[in-house]
């Protein structure tokens, strides 16, 4: 590679072609993505079967618990794999090949793209089941692109973290990341909830803008910290 | 010997912060009213919590620029003397709550904040003891302290803050104790009290850090 005075050229090209190797390496081994939508599908019909055998539609309040409960187990089934299902040899090989923010920036990137997919479908899959209670739309999905990209961001360093210790990554998954991420859930809940009663937009706006923050904040902080994790 | 006096400070504060606390007049709030001598235990754990927790934070970030046992092992230590002091705020604040709102816990949001920081800290110490090989436990345990702090905690202060409708005292506007306004007299034993436990935390670290760091020899002859 020939060198380059400024640094951000180099930097958005490695992502932009780790980025492409990702979508590549889905594209190639389908069944994982499957599984995924699968997962998706068959938890949103357990809950319609349930919820069918009183009479159709789970009132608000456990409509919304019900999606974000269901989302958040899919988005760490779907983050999960991101690190794991490389080999410690294919690490060494990137190392040698990129900067680690490249690596750390292209993954929160792509798993950001993975779970907004599957956000929107969920949501689909869901309304169409389950009933459309929400008032204020465009807040709903707003909201939820907000989750989308705050479980990317705080998920991917966790799965990072999660494939160093080896063994049951999966679960210490699950155990480092809800944590963390409830106070994340916290705000999401209470913004879908205003934006199902259909409250007034001001209300909600304060928890968005502390959601933005955070997002921000766990990307930063991420930005920092994956090189010194990569480095063993 | 030079450096005994904060230790002996720490004894003298604590003695007499305990003593001053059971003893001394308090102004008399309805449905609080002797309750409120809580506010000289459990408010100083959880300041003791956060600065040791921080303290644990400072020694994860020495230790990525500078790896060492002794930074992991002090870093360590810090963190599982913020989990003590975390869980006797915990106990301190739910026999609190038991006798002013009737129940040993409920959802309110600080509580709930103090419980997702118990969290946190449990997955740092399943994290640790899920690694077989040390140098890297001590490096991505510092990368995960370091995450969870700058993640959760500030939201720990945040969102209790914006959820608007928390019981807990000094909940409504600014941190401070603003409903129960401190009299001189319950400042001059919550102050000491604040300083007493904050060098218990460092005491209480200290110690167990030796016991790490002779561990560390025996295992290394």
């Amino acid at each position: 590679m020939r060198p380059e005075t400024n640094p951000l050229p180099v930097l958005l090209r490695e992502i932009s072609t780790l980025l492409a190797k990702d979508f590549r390496l889905e594209w190639r081994q389908r069944a994982a993505l499957g599984g995924l939508l699968l997962y998706v599908g068959s938890t949103v019909f357990v809950c319609f079967l349930s919820f069918s055998l009183r009479g159709g539609t789970p009132p608000p309040p456990a409509w919304n618990a019900l999606l974000w409960v269901i989302l958040l187990f899919a988005a760490i089934n779907a983050v999960a794999k991101g690190f794991m299902q490389e080999s410690p040899g294919q690490r060494l090989y990137y190392y040698t090949l990129v900067r680690p923010q490249a690596v750390i920036l292209a993954k929160i990137l792509y798993n950001t793209l993975l779970l907004t997919a599957v956000a929107l479908l969920g949501l689909f899959l869901y309304t169409v089941f389950l009933g459309n209670p929400i008032q204020d739309a465009p807040l709903f999905v707003a909201n939820l692109l907000l989750g989308a990209v705050g479980f990317a961001t705080t998920l991917t360093l966790v799965s990072g973290i999660a494939a160093k210790a080896g063994g049951n990554g999966a679960t210490l998954m699950a155990i480092l990341g809800f944590p963390l991420m409830v106070p994340m859930l916290l705000l999401l809940i209470k913004v879908s909830k205003n934006a199902l009663d259909g409250l007034d937009r001001s209300v909600s706006q304060q928890s968005l803008l502390t959601l933005l923050a955070l997002n921000m904040l766990v990307g930063a902080v991420s930005y920092l910290l994956f090189p010194f994790l990569w480095r063993g | 010997m030079k450096w005994t006096w904060w230790k002996v400070l720490t004894v003298v504060f604590l003695l007499y912060s305990a003593a001053a606390g059971f003893l001394l007049p308090v102004p008399r709030l309805a449905i609080v009213n002797e309750s409120i001598r809580n506010l000289y235990f459990h408010v100083p754990m959880w300041f003791a919590m956060m600065v040791i927790l921080g303290t644990s934070v400072f020694r994860s970030m020495q230790y990525l620029r500078n790896p060492s046992a002794r930074l992991d092992i002090l870093s360590h230590e810090a963190a599982k003397s913020g989990i003590v002091l975390g869980v006797l705020g915990l106990a301190t604040g739910s026999l609190w709550a038991k006798y002013t709102w009737g129940a040993w816990w409920t959802p309110d949001p600080r509580l709930n904040a103090a419980a997702v920081a118990m969290l946190i800290y449990g997955a740092y110490l399943v994290l640790r003891g899920s690694f077989r090989d040390e140098q890297q436990r001590a490096r991505v345990s510092a990368i995960y302290n370091i995450f969870a702090f700058a993640a959760a905690i500030p939201l720990l202060f945040i969102l209790p803050r914006l959820a608007g409708n928390s019981l807990h005292p000094g909940q409504t506007g600014n941190p401070g104790f603003n409903k129960y306004d401190l009299d001189s007299t319950m400042r001059m034993v919550f102050y000491p009290a604040v300083i007493g436990w904050i060098l218990f935390a460092f005491w209480m670290t200290q110690v167990s850090s030796r016991l790490a760091f002779l561990q560390l020899k025996i295992d290394e002859k």
